[in-house]
Order: structure tokens, then sequence, then C-alpha cells
């Protein structure tokens, strides 16, 4: 039943990522689909996992959302991939800066969604 | 089309899972846990398939199931950072930049001997 969870959610998962990635205009040879989806992702697992600090969820529903969803949403083989493209293409400087904002702000994200999720709502105390 | 990458990345979900629980249980608290062995080894099989594809080699439906689906699926990049956050919050921070370095260059190393290696 765990892994059925982890089924569905990276089947949506990556039907969204290439949805997005499609919608998003690629320009200048930076690859700024990919980048997209990755900090979307780390923002909201980041937001996630403070979330389930404070809330009980059914492990199957973690499953879900995100080991199977977020999980397949976000990807690192396309990053790798990108990466090696651009330096084989001589393109050094956005190989570089590429893989500097997608590891540096992916952090910041996840940990700014963190934050967020640790936040008490207002609704909530007393 | 979209059945197909959402197929393919059901298969690859699944196996990020498994290969995760294994070594989780192996060693739970090693650094090179799941997310580090699924993410080289994803950049090594989608190098190896976009290298394919690009030399016109690979059918659609090949690259739109193993290689947007499954590899895209297999690997996740939000994992990775959330892991590198708790490391990092946790003080960890020789084995966070560790982490952070060697899946970063290990991955860029296997997308790219799977790019060149012949098949």
């Amino acid at each position: 039943m765990n892994l059925l969870m982890v089924v569905i959610g990276g089947f949506f998962g990556s039907i969204f990522r290439f949805l997005l990635g499609e919608w998003i205009p690629t320009s200048s040879g930076f690859p700024i689909g990919t980048l997209t989806v990755n900090l979307l992702g780390c923002l909201f697992l980041g937001w996630f996992t403070a979330f389930l600090l404070q809330k009980f969820l059914h492990t199957q529903l973690i499953l879900l959302i995100g080991t199977g969803f977020t999980g397949s949403f976000t990807t690192f083989s396309t990053f790798s991939v990108e990466t090696v493209h651009l330096m084989q293409n001589g393109l050094f400087l956005i190989a570089g800066s590429y893989v500097v904002i997608s590891v540096l702000v992916g952090i910041a994200l996840a940990f700014f969604g963190y934050k967020i999720g640790l936040k008490p709502k207002v609704g909530d105390l007393q | 089309m979209m059945i197909l990458i959402g197929l393919g990345g059901s298969l690859g979900a699944a196996a990020r899972y498994l290969i995760g629980q294994f070594l989780h249980n192996k060693s739970p608290n090693s650094w090179m846990n799941g997310t580090w062995v699924v993410n080289i080894a994803g950049s090594f099989l989608l190098g190896i398939l976009a290298s394919l594809y690009t030399t016109d080699s690979l059918t659609e439906w090949i690259w739109l199931f193993f290689g947007i689906g499954f590899c895209g699926a297999f690997t996740t990049f939000s994992t990775f950072s959330v892991e590198a956050l708790k490391m990092l919050q946790s003080e960890k921070y020789t084995q966070a930049i560790l982490y952070i370095v060697t899946s970063v260059f290990l991955g860029a190393i296997a997308a790219f001997t799977g790019f060149i290696v012949e098949i």
C-alpha cells in the first residue's frame, strides 16, 4: 500500500514536471524550466517537512505527497545532464551559475519554506 | 504521451523509494543515502539516454518513458536540498558540504560518462 502511494504520486509529479517545464520558455540556453521546477519543489518540501513536525498526517499521505509527488516533480538527473551539456558547448559561466543557483537557492528556499511551515497560525494560538 | 511520462515516473519513484528503504535499513546514519545513490545512478542513466536521443538512435516513446518519466522521477532535487538543509541545521557542516559537493560533481561526472559511453 505504501509503494502504491509512491507510484501514484510519481505518476502525477512527473506529468506536472513535464507540463510546467514545457510551459516555461527557455531563454538563451539557461535551463530555466528545470530550475523553476526544482526550486518550487524545494520550497514546498521545506514547508511540508515543518508542517509534518506539528500536524499528524497518515504515513501513506506523506508518501503520496512527499516521496511520490514532490520527489518526482523535481529532478536531479536532468540537472546533471543539462550542466554537462552546457559545459560541452563551452558555456562554462552559464553551467557554473546554473549549479550555484540551483544548489544555493534550492537550500535557501527549503529553509524559507521550513520557516513558514513552523510559524504558528493565528487560529492555532491559545 | 503524458501517460508514458506518468508511467515511467511511477516506476522511477517506486525504485527510488525501495532503494531508499533498503539503504536506510542497512546504514541509517550514512550521508551516502538513498537520495545520494539514485541521483548519481540516475544521472548516469540519463546521460546514456540523452546521448542516444540526440543522435536519433532512440525512439520517442523510450525517451518519454525512461528519460523524462523514469530518470526524472528516480532522481530528486527537493529531497536532496531538504536533506542538505537538515544536515546544516544539525550543524553537521562537513557532512553537508561533502553531501552537496559529491552529489553535484559525481552526478555531473556520471552524466558525462553516460554521454560518452558507446552503447
